[in-house]
């Protein structure tokens, strides 16, 4: 699937119609509960109905189902929104595949805040949290929709559980599909510089990127920017080379910021080489109905919240030099 | 059923018991009551209807079978044991550290075993999902299920029943071990999900009740199971928790404790008797 480089799509829009893509040479069966059309899984519906089974709304049972088709031997997609799926689920999740390692890729659209008008209900701020907790499971948080492709195709052909999270709102691709190779657990520099490094994973690369250009304009800080879609595994090297060489990180995600990437950072850091940590996501708080724009304002998950980290951050670095 | 038939499959039931109590006094814990209610049916099950390999536990072609209700762990062991897919002796080892008998079936690590279960409510989603792949590749294993009755106040349960009767899942069967008790007490008491012919039957589902310890009603079933076309079938089978050991039978204290000396030497007496 071409993806052109600016075009604005939303990661489960690629996720749908890479799904559908690769049935054609790819043996695996996809499972939804009740939501097809929103998770875009609706693509390969149409194109193998004869591998494809809606559960109705009953996502327990999707995992477990799920889980029976791989102990069989099938490679399994199973979708649903990220709250239904690493939430309603996660149990299953974590007893019936995980626990046994067997080949299932969850694969959860309409993650975070950006799920915009429904609120809070549907809006899943833990899901990385949830799922990097689980032994053996593989979380993958991809930026564009030329990344949400690759991890998608680098899923089914590996073996072993998956988490993959998609959004739903359409944001601009940043990868050329052309040149582009999806590196499983290596972060991205997207931006080189040395005196502070901003980590962002899913669709915070673009508040982070124009807040780099801000604060090298404005301020003269050379933002070092790393795109990280793979949040376990952990690249831990990136992290350390970065904590070594800027010594002050900011980490951005459309998550809770207890428990997601920039938790994972802090842990990675404080082994590593200790420089501050500062976490850009939602406050320990839930969303709530609106549309994104000014979501992402009131959550502080725009540039000039990027910005103000950055700056604290480099105020601590200093301070702890003194 | 002839009597040379009879006399096997009442032998390895025994034999199963015997290695429940093995496991259990060894282990100093586990779930004797329920494994002893389901003793006969697996019993059937793998040494007169399941086609399985002990040499070759991943056999693609055999039948599958989900201890749904995985705490009567120590049966599906002490089954496989006397099946040939591990030693009986280290049934012992039941629950140990070094054990690769975990407290519930572990499909990663035990031959024999095709699912991993224990929390209640999934294995039978499980056991729908192979159902569904042998349809989907044309094989033709079918895939066997027990159910606990107190596991049935999982709502999974029925969702698990609602996608197989929709899809005509008829390779698969599932069997209700109705002992009629629970941790807390008889299942009645806690919120009854009792009577069940008729809601297995509104979802979809041949229904045939037995009694859980006759064999040729067993195998009645069984043999009509084989028989539907178009729908799953569910065994409703009426058991007794306990079943074979006096002191056990129809205790709820006996769901998940395990016997002392005296008591474990009392139970083998009364299990060796039957042999």
């Amino acid at each position: 699937m071409e993806f052109k480089l600016g075009d604005k799509i939303a990661t489960r829009e690629a996720y749908g119609k890479t799904l559908a893509e690769l049935g054609a040479d790819h043996d695996f069966v996809v499972l939804d509960a009740d939501l097809a059309e929103a998770t875009k899984t609706c693509y390969f519906a149409k194109a193998y109905p004869n591998r494809f089974f809606d559960c109705g709304i009953a996502e327990g049972n999707m995992v477990g189902i799920a889980a029976g088709l791989a102990a069989a031997g099938k490679t399994v997609v199973a979708s649903s929104f990220a709250m239904f799926a690493a939430g309603r689920a996660f149990e299953q999740i974590r007893n019936s595949v995980a626990y046994p390692h067997l080949n299932v890729k969850i694969c959860a659209t309409h993650a975070g805040i950006t799920v915009g008008e429904d609120g809070a209900t549907h809006q899943c701020l833990e899901d990385l949290a949830l799922m990097r907790v689980i032994p053996g499971m593989t979380v993958i948080n991809p930026s564009d929709a030329v990344e949400a492709a690759a991890a998608l195709k680098y899923a089914i052909e590996t073996d072993g559980p998956f988490y993959i999270r998609f959004g739903r709102f359409a944001m601009p691709v940043i990868h050329d599909s052309a040149t582009y190779t999806f590196k499983p657990g290596e972060g991205e520099t997207l931006v080189e510089g040395d005196d502070v490094t901003v980590i962002a994973t899913g669709m915070m690369y673009k508040p982070v990127l124009e807040a780099s250009y801000v604060l090298k304009a404005l301020h003269n800080i050379s933002v070092r920017v790393i795109n990280m879609p793979t949040v376990k595994p952990l690249d831990r090297e990136i992290i350390r080379k970065a904590a070594r060489e800027t010594g002050a990180i900011v980490v951005a995600e459309e998550h809770n910021i207890i428990g997601g990437l920039g938790s994972a950072v802090a842990e990675c850091v404080s082994e590593t080489y200790p420089c501050p940590v500062f976490r850009v996501g939602v406050k320990d708080v839930f969303g709530r109905s609106g549309k994104v724009p000014p979501l992402l304002d009131a959550y502080g998950l725009n540039p000039e919240t990027v910005v103000e980290k950055v700056q604290a951050a480099l105020r601590l670095k200093t301070a702890m030099k003194g | 059923m002839d009597s040379a038939k009879l006399t096997q499959l009442k032998h390895e039931a025994a034999m199963i018991r015997l290695g429940i109590l093995d496991g259990v006094h060894a282990a100093a814990s586990g779930h004797p009551g329920g494994s002893m209610s389901i003793a006969d049916i697996m019993s059937y099950l793998y040494f007169a209807e399941m086609k399985v390999d002990p040499a070759n536990p991943k056999w693609d072609g055999r039948d599958r079978f989900v201890l749904s209700k995985g705490h009567a762990a120590p049966a599906l062991y002490a089954t496989l044991a006397r099946k040939g897919f591990f030693p009986f002796e280290s049934l012992t080892t039941l629950r140990h550290v070094d054990s690769i008998l975990q407290g519930h079936p572990d499909m990663k690590h035990i031959p024999g075993v095709d699912m991993t279960t224990g929390s209640l409510g999934q294995g039978i989603s499980a056991a729908v999902g192979m159902a569904l792949a042998a349809k989907v590749d044309h094989k033709d294993y079918r895939t066997y299920a027990i159910v606990g009755d107190g596991e049935s106040e999982e709502g999974q349960v029925w969702e698990a029943l609602m996608f197989a009767a929709r899809h005509d899942l008829d390779n698969l069967c599932v069997v209700i071990d109705y002992n009629g008790l629970q941790i807390d007490g008889p299942i009645a008491d806690i919120v009854n999900p009792a009577p069940y012919e008729g809601k297995l039957s509104s979802f979809g589902f041949h229904v045939i009740t037995i009694d859980a310890h006759d064999f040729d009603q067993i195998e009645n079933a069984f043999n009509e199971a084989r028989a539907v076309k178009g729908k799953p079938t569910a065994i409703v089978a009426n058991s007794v928790k306990g079943k074979g050991v006096s002191f056990m039978e129809n205790q709820v204290k006996w769901h998940g404790s395990a016997p002392n000396d005296a008591q474990y030497e009392q139970a083998v007496a009364e299990i060796k008797a039957q042999l």
